[in-house]
């Protein structure tokens, strides 16, 4: 940051000789000098792309609010390029962060605990370690869970044997390594949920970047997608790269041909579609049902679909009041349930929280995603989009956006592959320091 | 801002230096269209448009500099993968706000 007055104001902090009080703090709707202003508090929850992108946001806007975040690990491992992990172009630590640089750049109070009850009349939150928070708002940023009574024969305790990774970190890992133990010659399938669900295009990266691996080390064997669907994200770039990189190594089940899977044996490694036929794997990856967060759920937030709907423009939920929720859990019109869609909710919430404490109006929200997939190593395709509030949803923009080009060049996919590795630089800059 | 808080700001700043007093300093930023529209750039360009990796940065550039290549994308006049995409999601008013956001970084 710079010392641009003109746009920013000066606040100070934490000085014991020129306090808050007697300088006057300077809130967004200008100089309130005189008089012992309220600290509002926000208590967020859920240190991910929406959750701490919204933490700093509002720091930024104003640092007099007081920001606790509450965020159960100390090191966050992001599903974004954890398939690059799983595919072994990347490292496990190269996608990990840390909650440091939130604290100490923007005075965020992170709170390494589990919140396992919110009191919305109270306004108060149960902590799993003892203690409560209370808050002015809050915003809930708790990503997904699995419904796990979708599919028969898989439960939480099958996960080690059958991984989801659709939450980055041991589940990653545990992919990888089933993928590294496999024989040259076995089928990996990879059992994809209906929509909604987290990251509409990491099915198909995913079976991608194992592809890549299996043609370098194990050229024999075979990756098998059973969908839910007929139709899938970035689909004809998705099966013009697979016909280029890995011709016959990608195969994919449509919902209506049989994809369809209703359930699971973690003991042979077989799942069977609705009509009961069974396919047997050597390494299976089966991607569960979704809903919002359990917290959202708990706290009477979801609705009949299992999702939370939320005041498109300010993310506040339409149950309960002084709530907001961002991410996959919210039912955002337009917007994809994907870490960038997340953190832009987290960047307009933040806006609607210190506009709402402030008195002062809420600019039109704006709001963009930008998703790559890296299909191969220098291959990346992306799809991109801009939405804005119309009516009481968010659109996307009309005559914007889209996916990239199929009659792209070779040096386009690389050039999309380039900037696939400065996405992620950039957006985990953008929340994490 | 209006010129109120700006003065403010100055004789705040001027008090600051004079007494010498040791403080953790953080800027606010304005909230305003132009911010709304900006800030999510940095998703892919940085924070405050600064970026660390592959994709260039947009701070540091000229309002002029950024409303021509926001134009020239828009318009199909310049080549690009993503930004061409991006940047007919915003109309001729928009693309100047945000060029004056990134402008004045």
């Amino acid at each position: 940051m710079n010392n641009n007055i003109t746009r920013r104001r000066f606040l100070q902090l934490g000085s014991g000789l020129l306090s808050a009080t007697s300088l006057g703090v300077w809130s967004q709707s200008g100089l309130t000098a005189g008089s012992k202003p309220k600290t509002h508090r926000v208590v967020i929850v859920g240190g991910g792309f929406g959750g701490a992108t919204c933490a700093k946001y509002i720091k930024r806007f104003d640092p007099s609010i007081n920001v606790t975040l509450v965020e159960k690990d100390k090191r966050f491992v992001t599903c974004p390029f954890s398939n690059l992990v799983i595919g072994g172009l990347r490292e496990i630590d190269s996608i990990t962060h840390d909650y440091a640089a939130l604290k100490t750049n923007y005075a965020i109070n992170v709170v390494h605990d589990e919140v396992v009850d919110i009191d919305v009349v109270k306004n108060s939150m149960a902590l799993k370690g003892g203690g409560s928070l209370s808050y002015d708002k809050a915003v809930l940023s708790p990503g997904i869970d699995f419904l796990w009574d979708n599919v028969e024969g898989y439960s939480e305790n099958d996960i080690g044997v059958i991984p989801h990774a659709w939450k980055a970190g041991e589940q990653t890992t545990i992919l990888k390594s089933q993928l590294e133990a496999m024989a040259n010659g076995g089928v990996v399938v990879i059992v994809v949920p209906p929509n909604p669900f987290r990251c509409p295009p990491g099915p198909y990266e995913r079976a991608s970047l194992i592809a890549g691996y299996l043609k370098q080390h194990k050229p024999k064997s075979k990756v098998l997608i059973l969908d839910a669907k007929d139709e899938f994200s970035k689909m004809p770039l998705f099966t013009q790269a697979w016909d280029a990189l890995y011709p016959g190594m990608i195969e994919w089940v449509a919902g209506t041909d049989g994809g369809r899977v209703t359930q699971v044996d973690a003991a042979t490694k077989t799942v069977f579609n609705e009509l009961g036929d069974p396919v047997s794997g050597a390494v299976i990856n089966y991607i569960p049902h979704q809903m919002a967060g359990t917290i959202a759920q708990k706290a009477d937030l979801t609705d009949a679909s299992g999702w939370c709907p939320v005041n498109q423009k300010t993310f506040e939920s339409t149950r309960h009041k002084n709530i907001h929720i961002i991410g996959d859990s919210a039912v955002a019109g337009a917007l994809p349930k994907s870490g960038y869609a997340a953190s832009s909710e987290g960047k307009v919430c933040a806006i609607a929280i210190v506009s709402a404490f402030n008195g002062i109006a809420m600019p039109d929200p704006s709001y963009s995603n930008t998703c790559y997939s890296l299909v191969g190593k220098d291959y990346g395709i992306s799809v991109a989009d801009v939405y804005r509030y119309e009516g009481d949803k968010i659109i996307s923009v009309k005559g914007a956006g889209g996916i990239s080009p199929e009659d792209a060049d070779d040096s386009f996919r690389r050039a999309e592959a380039l900037y696939a590795s400065g996405w992620y630089q950039s957006i985990t800059q953008d929340i994490f320091t | 801002m209006n010129k109120l808080a700006l003065r403010g700001c100055v004789i705040t700043t001027l008090a600051i230096l004079l007494q010498s007093v040791p403080v953790s300093t953080v800027f606010a930023e304005t909230i305003n269209q132009g911010a709304m529209l900006s800030i999510t750039c940095a998703g892919c360009h940085g924070t405050d448009g600064r970026s660390t990796g592959a994709i260039p940065s947009i701070a540091g550039k000229s309002a002029q500099y950024i409303e021509k290549a926001m134009m020239d994308f828009r318009d199909d006049k310049r080549p690009s993968t993503v930004m061409g995409r991006h940047a007919k999601g915003y109309s001729v008013a928009e693309i100047k706000l945000i060029a004056a956001y990134f402008g004045n970084q």
